[in-house]
């Protein structure tokens, strides 16, 4: 019964139409708007991923060996279940191009086929040509095909030759397009595709070099992925084998596009919390509007729950109509910008209308608007009728009744659950939270802050008439200074926090990695080569370090005896294959923070040396065993230590050494990492070129180049994002300097009458604007950076710096903004006819 | 004697403002009987409409006691005295207030409909219709002249048969020929329904109309006002 009078006062009052309403609608719309487009987009790529899964694998599966080929068995289990297997081999290495006495040389990342690649999908050359033919080549040479980038890089073109190791090549074609090129991850050189068989004399695939074996599946139609995977980890359990399948596709990718996603989205999230900040306000404006009407409805007879109800009800109607713009905007620019996404990305798309992100962005919407609502809302129980006869001297609580206390705290419970739940990162959401609530107790202590800096001051202000007004305004009791530090204070505060991070990685990349990463890092070096390339190094004087170690590629497959995966699957050192050394004496850099190194010539049962801190990740202890695969074989080592291994020096670091005896007889090579002079470089890597071929040289400072513009992209990515919050941020702005319109032009009218210029009643609102929007920025400022010394320190482990270009830009844009916004409507208030004014106001 | 319809006992009014506890009113000892009609008068300030409005639990007393109908308004929580309200009063106030986003029929169904009738409109027309406007019905009231917006508030106010009908100054934003429109109207519907007419008066003219006048000066009523009473029983607390 209630319920449907409250719907009835509801619906009337709603019929005055949306006026009051357009900030609220905005801002919510807005913060809808960027989580239904963010995820319109990624649903969008996950959809053109597993469209094209089993094409991006290069097969309905894929097995994939590192270090070896696949043993009988295993191709035995392959034939049985397949009806076609394609076998390619990658790794990296050296395209070597001689022109007279000049030779230049580029890293590629070599993928060595056989005749059935590709199983599904094509490559496009230029010129066109098939791929058969192109590996003919001419000359009596075999042919190969390169990526643009590489044939630009050493001035190759169709026709030309080139050298892999210390064989020669014919490039017949520019590789434009090839099928698989979304399993690959993060490659440090362009594409080079030639026949497995061509390399025979290359020198390059040879026991303990590092390549990778894919072993493409074509599957009967119909067949059980699932149950094939079980089936194949079953069977080689131990064997390092690592199985992938066309449900997911480009899994790296795939990762790559969630985890964005799931990033981007949280950063919508404090955009929606930016617009709460908007929403609440304008909750509270069209609240206060209708005091009259809630105490004349009290004074008639209508209960607290009717008067909650009408309201509750309007609001929710207004709610749905936010949400709805915000649904159709978010879905409709993903499709409208459909082409030029799809151009700039490099894995396919299929952009359409996605129910599910649009669904997750009104529940996102739903709570954020009902939280940000109902404190404002709950305040209409505190109204009273005594309100018609005076409001001189009414009082009201500070804090709701206790249960909008419950039902707030339950809302924001849900809407992080919630995010939790469909972003798949509880670690990212709840430091996300903490950070906007932590964001938000800031900056309300610091609006009050203001608010009583601004009110002491005003004494100090006397003789300055247009600051004493500027400070009364900005210190005044329901003024627009809180919910204007709130606004912009957050949406600068993630911008800041964005800036921080981004400015404190780039100077990672930049200055910090650089001056501390060796010039170069070689592999493959056989074991026959180490000598001599330690010796040229030796002899130079423009080399100040050089480390090399032995290295091998092997898989943990058992703890204690159990499989790995059981113990502790989460760590990353259980994905896939890492690196493993082998050394007699202990090397003089390592430092050992628990057990023993081995004696020398020690040769009893395998013992090995563990990385600290992964190994308390994973909770291993002195005496526990660890079973590695490595080539296939299963070697269990007792943990005899463990040491402090640095890997962010882009030195070399192994979570494993073992003793000599135990790994020397198996197949390998050696890595070493080389510190010289920059002027120096050039003429080391032609001389280890030279001498030996077969070798790979990475140059870290294009990895590091190569590493830092990835993490520039995603930087630039995240950064609209936080636009989008400082938006909503400005959208709240304007709606606070309407709000405050009326006090302004009656201010204006009594201040005119007083005898002030236009020109100092301008510089006053000037004056307040830029006070409020510098304080803003400042507290904006300490938040963000206190957000980007916590994410730097704690989760990226680096030294925090404070970035101050950036810092400097947020306070002048916290000035900027706000002085836009709140000088946009002082105009009309100047304008207007003093008399008008008062003559309205009696 | 018959029973009074309202009882106010040693009743007090004080409120906490920015600058500390202001007493509105103190020791109002006041009966007024079924029927009667009263008339509040006093210079401002002198707790003319605070008075009023704890007679019509608008205001919680801080002291005494204040009983209508046999029930203690002192002990009812807000959405208790709302209820009482709805059930038998009605309040006219100066200001009109009536529900900008509502038409003045809907202005005057509103406590009908809170009250569950559900011939609540019909029943407003007709209401409307007996303070002359019920061409003006669908009008809002930002389209009514300021009689009008009154004549909707009275017919609010008395739609529902209200036992007692709360006046605070009628006529105060009124000129001359609308206000004293308003109090034949005002009168009229008291006498057809027999309602206890209670109302804040500036003008003594006015107040003249009632069966007894209150004097309030300071936020006590004044002893000497007791002699302008006609046919009922004023007390005066020490």
């Amino acid at each position: 019964m209630s319920l449907a009078i409250s719907a009835r006062f509801a619906r009337r009052e709603l019929r005055g139409g949306l006026r009051g309403f357009r900030i609220f609608l905005a801002c919510l719309a807005l913060g809808v708007a960027a989580i239904a487009a963010v995820g319109t987009v990624r649903a969008g790529i996950e959809a053109g991923l597993i469209r094209n899964g089993a094409a991006l694998l290069g097969g309905d599966a894929e097995i994939q060996l590192t270090y070896r080929y696949a043993s009988d068995a295993e191709l035995a289990f392959m034939n049985q279940i397949a009806d076609r297997v394609s076998e390619t081999v990658d790794f990296r290495s050296m395209v070597v191009v001689t022109r007279g006495a000049d030779t230049e040389r580029g890293l590629t990342q070599v993928r060595a086929v056989d005749d059935l690649y590709p199983l599904i999908g094509a490559v496009t050359l230029a010129p066109d040509m098939p791929l058969a033919k192109a590996f003919k080549g001419a000359n009596g040479l075999p042919g190969a095909v390169i990526e643009q980038a590489l044939a630009d890089r050493l001035a190759l073109r169709p026709g030309d030759r080139f050298r892999l190791g210390t064989q020669d090549f014919i490039l017949s074609a520019i590789l434009a397009k090839y099928p698989d090129n979304g399993t690959g991850g993060f490659g440090l050189g362009p594409r080079s595709l030639v026949l497995t068989r061509d390399l025979a004399n290359s020198g390059l695939i040879t026991e303990g070099t590092l390549f990778s074996t894919n072993y493409r599946l074509d599957l009967p139609q119909g067949a059980d992925l699932a149950a094939l995977e079980t089936q194949a980890e079953t069977r080689f359990r131990d064997s390092g084998l690592r199985w992938h399948d066309s449900r997911r596709g480009a899994g790296g990718a795939q990762s790559f596009v969630d985890r964005i996603g799931a990033f981007l989205i949280l950063v919508g999230l404090s955009g929606l919390a930016v617009g709460g900040v908007g929403v609440s306000a304008a909750v509270r404006a069209y609240l206060a509007s209708k005091t009259g009407v809630i105490a004349t409805l009290k004074t008639l007879g209508a209960t607290r729950r009717i008067i909650f109800q009408t309201y509750f009800i309007q609001i929710g109607v207004l709610t749905v109509i936010g949400i709805t713009l915000g649904l159709i905007l978010g879905a409709a620019l993903p499709l409208l910008f459909a082409p030029l996404i799809a151009a700039s990305l490099p894995i396919p798309t299929d952009f359409t209308l996605y129910p599910a992100p649009l669904i997750e962005a009104a529940l996102y919407g739903t709570l954020a608007a009902l939280i940000f609502t109902l404190w404002p809302l709950a305040r209409t129980e505190d109204i009273r009728a005594a309100t018609l006869f005076r409001d001189a001297l009414a009082t009201s609580r500070s804090l709701p009744a206790l249960r909008y206390l419950i039902a707030t705290a339950a809302l924001i419970a849900a809407l992080i659950g919630a995010a939790i739940w469909l972003t798949g990162t509880a670690f990212l959401t709840l430091w996300m939270a903490g950070g906007i609530t932590g964001a938000l107790v800031i900056l309300t202590l610091a609006a009050l802050l203001i608010r009583g800096v601004a009110r002491a001051g005003r004494t100090a202000a006397r003789g300055r008439p247009a600051l004493r007004l500027a400070l009364g305004a900005i210190g005044a009791r329901g003024g627009e200074s809180t919910s204007v530090v709130l606004s912009l204070g957050l949406g600068l505060a993630v911008l800041a926090a964005v800036g921080q991070i981004d400015g404190n990685l780039r100077s990672a990349f930049a200055d910090e990695l650089p001056a501390i990463a060796p010039s170069y890092f070689f592999v493959d070096i056989q074991p026959d080569q180490i000598d001599g390339f330690k010796a040229r190094l030796a002899a130079d004087p423009a080399v100040t370090k050089t480390e090399a170690a032995p290295m091998l590629r092997g898989v943990i497959t058992r703890i204690n005896g159990r499989p790995a995966e059981d113990v502790a699957g989460g760590s990353w050192v259980l994905h896939g294959d890492r690196g493993v050394t082998y050394a007699d004496a202990m090397p003089p850099t390592t430092t050992i923070t628990e057990g023993k190194w081995w004696p020398e010539n020690y040769d009893g049962p395998p013992l090995l040396s563990f990385s600290d801190e992964e190994a308390r990740e994973i909770g291993l202890r002195i005496g526990d065993t660890v079973t590695v695969n490595i080539l296939g074989r299963d070697i269990t080592a007792t943990i005899a230590s463990f040491r402090q291994v640095n890997f962010e020096s882009a030195g070399i670091g192994f979570v494993i050494a073992m003793n000599a005896a135990a790994l020397q007889g198996a197949p390998h090579t050696w890595i070493a990492t080389v510190y010289a002079d920059q002027a120096a470089e050039a003429q080391i890597l032609r001389d280890l070129a030279n001498a030996y071929p077969n070798i790979t040289a990475i140059a870290i400072r294009d990895a590091i180049t190569q590493v830092a513009d990835l993490v520039a992209g995603i930087a630039a990515g995240v950064r609209y994002g936080a636009l989008a919050t400082l938006l909503t941020g400005f959208l709240v702005l304007i709606g606070a300097a309407a709000a405050g319109e009326q006090a302004r032009t009656y201010e204006a009218a009594v201040l005119k009458t007083l005898g002030a210029t236009r020109g100092r009643i301008l510089y006053s609102f000037a004056l307040r604007a830029a006070l409020l929007g510098a304080g803003a920025g400042i507290v904006a400022l300490v938040a963000g950076m206190l957000g980007g010394w916590a994410v730097t320190t704690y989760i990226m482990e680096n030294s925090y710096k404070i970035i101050w270009g950036n810092a400097l830009w947020i306070v002048l844009g916290g000035i900027l903004a706000t002085m836009l916004a709140g000088l946009g409507f002082a105009l009309r208030s100047l304008n207007a006819k003093p008399a008008q004014v008062l003559r309205g106001r009696e | 004697m018959p029973a009074p319809i309202l009882s106010l006992t040693d009743a007090a009014l004080s409120l906490m403002g920015n600058a500390g506890r202001v007493d509105i009113l103190s020791g109002i000892t006041l009966d007024v009987v079924q029927g009667e009609t009263l008339g509040l008068v006093g210079p401002s300030g002198s707790g003319k409409s605070s008075l009023l409005m704890l007679m019509g639990g608008l205001e919680q007393a801080t002291g005494g006691t204040v009983t209508a109908l046999g029930q203690d308004l002192t002990t009812m929580d807000e959405d208790g005295l709302a209820r009482f309200r709805r059930d038998n009063m009605g309040v006219v106030f100066q200001s009109f207030h009536l529900i900008p986003t509502m038409t003045a029929l809907e202005n005057v169904a509103t406590p009908l409909e809170l009250a569950g009738h559900h011939d609540a409109f019909t029943r407003a027309a007709a209401e409307l219709a007996a303070v002359g406007l019920a061409s003006r019905a669908d009008h809002y009231p930002a389209q009514l002249s300021g009689g009008e917006q009154q004549r909707v508030a009275l017919a609010r106010a008395s739609a529902p048969r209200p036992k007692i009908l709360l006046a605070d100054e009628p006529t105060g934003n009124l000129d001359e020929t609308n206000g004293s429109a308003i109090i034949d109207l005002l009168f009229g519907l008291r006498d057809r329904h027999g309602a206890t007419l209670i109302m804040v008066t500036h003008a003594d003219e006015l107040a003249r109309r009632c069966d007894r006048i209150v004097r309030l000066r300071d936020g006590r009523i004044d002893l000497a006002s007791a002699g302008a009473t006609t046919g009922a029983t004023a007390k005066a607390a020490e």
